[in-house]
């Protein structure tokens, strides 16, 4: 019984910026789900034809009430109808909550690090919603990477004030007149220093990688680290990394942080193609 | 009559009997990892097969160079629903690993640079269904697409075909790996689309 698929209704539709559209979708009985998970949505054409995708959930639950947000994709067979064409009030089928790896659980304690490119922004601000939610006082830092200032998604969100939550925009092609920094894409020099490595080692945990090691070198020999091992004390409070965006971003940012000294079982990835 | 989308139209190419359900084919090379790409040079690189026992074998890069190869041409298919028809590879056969291994165990885990684990059948990595390549489309595999070297077994969904591969362990019981831990199928076979645990 390959993924069971639920109808959900286009309820609303509200422009981000000039291309990216927040969608908002009623699917009865939806389960609920963490922040960093996505659903698929299958389209259905006259003729049978399907075509699926994955989007991330932009918000909590609310109810039935789930939100997306879509980056059209020029020439994409999907983004481009879901962002403009599919009419409020009609349905699609959605599959989900997927993803359990690329999550954020708001009894965490620990400092969050999360870096997003572009549509990267929208498994991030469900995270930054669901802090909010929870009444978490986990300090969170967002390194917002966008091109040019009319591509900000959630911009008044991001810019209301929260005193342990700290935004940096950082423009890769042009910024706002007056911006210290020089636009281009995330350096090391934008990020934050990492956390000081743990004084005794917990058992169990990685080894870390030794201080002569060429920048971003796995160490040949040794057992595994722990990275795929589930969340365990000391990962409940070092600084946890969340990378979402295109493939060529996520590919940068998670090779800057592993130079600049944040562990790599620490670090979790989403590509978006 | 289709209730769903109306007037979503799709594109024309439609691949049936190549594309396995719920998939979509792309010209691009897309990546799927959980984590930062780990960098694995292949002067310190090592590739072992560690029976139930713990008796291991070992190549180095030479070694594996000086195997057997091949040049598979196959179609992979992701489970973020992606897939890619008539990709090019190169390298070593896995019967080539096996030839002198003594086991009983029915499962292996695949283990690699940089921690991520998954688990297999042994007889999905036998007589020829799957390779340990280092080549793709005629230039050493970049490390994104899991180079220096990564499994290939392309009749399973491609989180199966383990990047970074460092090691293959003999399992007597079967154990989820990474991605089978948090909500991925446990044997993963596109055509019966086995996505998550639920399907
Ligand atoms: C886990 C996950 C979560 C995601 N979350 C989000 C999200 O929250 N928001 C979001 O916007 N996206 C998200 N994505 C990306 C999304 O799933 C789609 O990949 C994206 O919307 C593009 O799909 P598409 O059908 O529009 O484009 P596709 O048709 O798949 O094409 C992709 C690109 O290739 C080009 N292309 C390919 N074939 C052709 C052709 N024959 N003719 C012309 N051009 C072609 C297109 O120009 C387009 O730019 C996510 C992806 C993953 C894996």
């Amino acid at each position: 019984m390959p993924g069971s698929w639920r109808s959900a209704r286009l309820v609303a539709r509200r422009p981000e910026n000039a291309t990216a559209r927040t969608l908002l979708l009623e699917a009865p009985s939806w389960p609920g789900h963490l922040p960093g998970q996505h659903v698929d949505v299958r389209l259905t054409a006259e003729d049978g034809y399907q075509a699926v995708r994955s989007y991330s959930l932009a918000a909590p639950a609310d109810g039935g009430r789930i939100e997306l947000g879509i980056e059209p994709a020029l020439g994409g067979e999907v983004s481009p109808y879901l962002a403009d064409t599919l009419p409020v009030g009609a349905d699609v089928e959605v599959t989900g909550p997927l993803g359990g790896w690329f999550v954020w659980h708001p009894e965490r304690r620990g400092p969050v690090l999360l870096m997003a490119g572009g549509a990267g922004i929208v498994p991030v601000i469900a995270m930054v919603r669901a802090r909010r939610e929870a009444g978490s006082t986990a300090p969170f830092h967002l390194l917002y990477s966008v091109r040019d200032p009319d591509r900000v998604w959630y911009q008044d969100e991001l810019a209301a004030p929260d005193a342990s939550l700290r935004v940096d925009t950082l423009y890769s092609r042009n910024a706002p007149p007056h911006t210290p920094r020089l636009p281009g894409r995330v350096r090391a020099s934008d990020l934050p220093p990492p956390p000081p490595p743990p004084t005794s080692p917990p058992s169990g945990t990685a080894p870390a990688a030794p201080s002569d090691a060429a920048p971003g070198t796995v160490p040949s020999s040794g057992p595994p680290s722990s990275f795929p091992s589930r969340e365990g004390k000391e990962a409940d409070l070092g600084t946890q990394c969340y990378v979402c965006g295109p493939t060529g971003f996520v590919e940068h940012v998670g090779n800057l942080l592993v130079t600049a000294g944040y562990p790599p079982e620490l670090i979790r990835t989403e590509r978006f193609g | 009559m289709n209730t769903f989308s109306p007037g979503f139209q799709g594109r024309t190419h439609r691949f049936e009997g190549r594309l396995p359900p719920g998939q979509y084919p792309t010209e691009d090379f897309p990546v799927l990892s959980a984590g930062p790409t780990p960098n694995v040079p292949t002067d310190s690189w090592t590739f072992s097969v560690v029976t139930e026992d713990g008796t291991a074998r070992d190549w180095n890069w030479e070694q594996m160079k000086a195997l057997p190869q091949e040049e598979p041409e196959v179609d992979i298919h992701c489970v973020t629903r992606w897939s890619k028809f008539g990709t090019r590879w190169q390298g070593v056969p896995f019967d080539a690993f096996l030839d002198d291994v003594e086991t009983a165990a029915d499962f292996v885990m695949a283990e690699s640079y940089g921690g991520y684990t998954t688990n297999l059948p042994l007889e999905d990595l036998q007589d020829g269904k799957a390779w340990l390549v280092h080549t793709y489309d005629g230039y050493p595999l970049s490390p994104e697409h899991g180079g220096p070297a990564r499994l290939l077994v392309p009749h399973l969904y491609f989180w199966k075909s383990a990047k970074w591969v460092r090691r293959i362990r003999m399992m007597p019981d079967d154990d989820p790996g990474f991605w089978e831990s948090v909500g991925y199928h446990n044997y993963g076979d596109p055509w019966r689309e086995q996505r998550g645990w639920s399907d």
